[in-house]
């Protein structure tokens, strides 16, 4: 069997190549740990600078975690504002709350403002609505929404990468050559390549996943094999591309240059930033990137719950991808073989 | 080795027919003919970028040439079935580095149907015959480069092929070992497998039972080496072949 031949080679090489081993599986894990503990922090408590306030005001404004200095001029707090010692000024200007921000970073911006806004209008009667959540809940972190999808795209970057730089090796090595100078088909090598690949794509998606949820905590509202199921196609997505992109470079350092060409674009599309914001026509170039429906499948069945109805499509087109992209492999390699 | 004169039989082993061969605008092989019989050692001659891997590739069947015909045991090529029936070593050792040895020969064993027993039969007796028996279990990277071109002269010969077609098979080996590769190759031949192989080294080439000229993709002349010789007036091979078409650059 020459397929299970040549997925058993690439499982040696692959065992033996412990870098590689390495960057395979304690990459993602590294990476997924700095995320949560960047995007996890504690919420910074907004400086801000009250300049003659009424004392209930500055209590309240405590009261909802903000630090509070007071200043008895304007000129002296807006100087800690250009200094970087504030985030905001808050005045009043004839009766009138005046607040001046340090504005250059938009999310703390927002958060500031939201804060002063509540403390504003807190003395004011209203009606408290019930809260409750149709999906997440209110602990839900920024991480936990775009955790999946960061799952997801570890799958497709590292195995796209590796996929590219072994099918390469095979080429200029000479090793192809000789590999087709048996009676191999070529449908052949492209299987054994997935077969081979296969198996440690597994092991990392269920690494991975396993790690994401039960280490970091990441928030898992569905079924733990729909989302090893959707890794693996990704995977193997990856792979296909990765081979068959490799035969257009010429050497490792062409590999890493494909990067920002195919991999950087589908994270935009891949639902990290807002898709509805774009213009409608950048919209539709996500349905040419399969992390764009990977992406989609592993939030849905991680943070709503989804299951097998609901992300089937994303299943097909992902299998369609791969083998598209297969394909073409099969006959890229006539460029190396006649038959 | 023998020096028997082979007439042109109903049915060599190789049959190669006015094959051209075209790179872009580049004619890299022009109007080649030539037959190769049952059981001999047939060199190709001629120095670096003449077009000797190029024909090599149409003969195996890995390339296919722009006009022309190959036929090899009879079969029109290129034929996947024939890779089951010829060992092919090429110009370059093409060996998984980071594999043993033994995984190397298992792999590509198996591409050729061989498993079990029988397998490790044949890895055996191949690596006895390149005298490497040995390093079996040894990475290839720890190989040198001698190590590693018989290693993949015994990929080779794994399948027990009835044809041999290797691609500059001395290249980068020091004296003592050329000659125990071509002691190999003349045992191999008297057992009956023919072989076809490409050099640059002349006096390698006076060891062939008979001989190919080439010169920038054209046949300059073909025969017994002492018959090349003859034809031309000359002594040696070397003058044979600047009479034949210019000096050699190799
Ligand atoms: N794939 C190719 N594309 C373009 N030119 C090629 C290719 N392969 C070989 N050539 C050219 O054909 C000529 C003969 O090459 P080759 O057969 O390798 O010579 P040799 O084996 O005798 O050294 C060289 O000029 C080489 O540059
Ligand atoms: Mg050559």
């Amino acid at each position: 069997m020459r397929i299970r031949a040549l997925a058993i080679r690439i499982i040696r090489q692959f065992v033996r190549d412990k870098r590689t081993l390495a960057l395979l599986f304690l990459a993602p894990l590294l990476i997924l740990t700095l995320m949560k503990l960047v995007f996890n922090g504690n919420t910074v408590e907004p400086q801000i600078g009250a300049v003659q306030l009424p004392a209930a005001l500055v209590e309240r404004l405590e009261a909802a975690d903000a630090e509070v200095t007071s200043y008895d001029d304007f000129q002296s707090a807006e100087q800690a504002l250009k200094d970087g010692v504030l985030d905001a000024v808050l005045s009043l200007n004839g009766g009138k709350p005046a607040i001046e921000l340090e504005g250059s970073d938009p999310s703390n911006t927002k958060m500031v403002l939201l804060l002063l806004q509540r403390t504003m209008s807190a003395g004011l009667p209203a009606v408290a609505p019930d809260i409750t959540y149709l999906h997440g809940s209110e602990e839900m972190a920024s991480f936990d929404n775009f955790g999946p999808v960061l799952i997801g795209f570890f799958s497709f970057f590292f195995v796209f990468m590796l996929a590219g730089v072994s099918f390469l090796r095979e080429r200029t090595s000479g090793t192809l050559e000789r590999l087709l100078a048996t009676p191999i088909r070529r449908f052949e090598v492209v299987l054994g390549y997935l077969s081979g690949f296969g198996l440690f794509t597994l092991l990392q998606a269920a690494l991975i996943a396993w790690f994401a949820i039960d280490i970091l905590g990441l928030y898992m509202d569905g079924s733990i094999w729909l989302v090893l199921m959707m890794n693996l196609l990704l995977s193997l997505t990856a792979l296909t591309l990765g081979t068959l992109l490799s035969s257009f470079a010429s050497n490792e350092f062409q590999i890493i240059q494909f990067i920002p060409l195919v991999v950087v674009p589908q994270v935009f599309f891949s639902g990290l930033f807002n898709l509805d914001a774009m213009t409608p026509w950048l919209q539709k170039l996500s349905t040419i990137m399969p992390l764009y429906y990977g992406a989609d499948a592993m939030r849905g069945i991680m943070i709503r719950g989804e299951g097998w109805s609901d992300i089937q499509l994303d299943v097909y087109v992902l299998i369609g991808f791969s083998a598209v992209f297969a394909l073409l492999n099969v006959i890229a390699l006539k460029k190396h073989r006649a038959i | 080795m023998s020096s028997s004169i082979h007439s042109a039989s109903p049915n060599p082993v190789i049959d190669v027919r006015s094959v051209t061969r075209r790179f872009g605008s580049k004619t890299v092989l022009d109007d080649i003919s030539l037959q190769v019989e049952r059981g001999e050692v047939f060199g190709l001659l001629g120095p670096s970028g003449s077009g000797k891997t190029t024909l090599i590739k149409l003969i195996t069947g890995i390339d296919k040439a722009d006009g022309g015909s190959v036929h090899m045991l009879g079969e029109q090529m290129p034929k996947l079935a024939m890779l089951q029936r010829f060992g092919y070593m090429a110009q370059s050792d093409a060996l998984y580095n980071e594999l043993t040895a033994k995984q190397n020969l298992t792999f590509f064993g198996s591409l050729f149907g061989l498993k079990g027993s029988q397998l490790s039969k044949r890895i055996e007796t191949a690596m006895s015959i390149v005298n490497l028996q040995d390093d079996l279990n040894k990475t290839v990277a720890a190989y040198s480069g001698g190590m590693k071109r018989r290693l993949s002269l015994a990929l080779s010969l794994l399948h027990e092929p009835e044809l041999l077609i290797l691609d500059e098979p001395t290249v980068g080996i020091d004296p003592v070992l050329r000659q125990s590769i071509w002691q190999e190759l003349s045992d191999m031949r008297r057992r009956g497998t023919t072989i076809v192989l490409t050099t640059h080294v002349m006096d390698e080439a006076d060891k062939c039972d008979r001989l190919g000229l080439i010169r920038d993709g054209k046949l300059t002349a073909i025969g017994t080496p002492e018959a090349i010789k003859a034809s031309s007036g000359s002594a040696t091979l070397e003058e044979a072949f600047i009479v034949y078409g210019g000096g050699v650059r190799a």
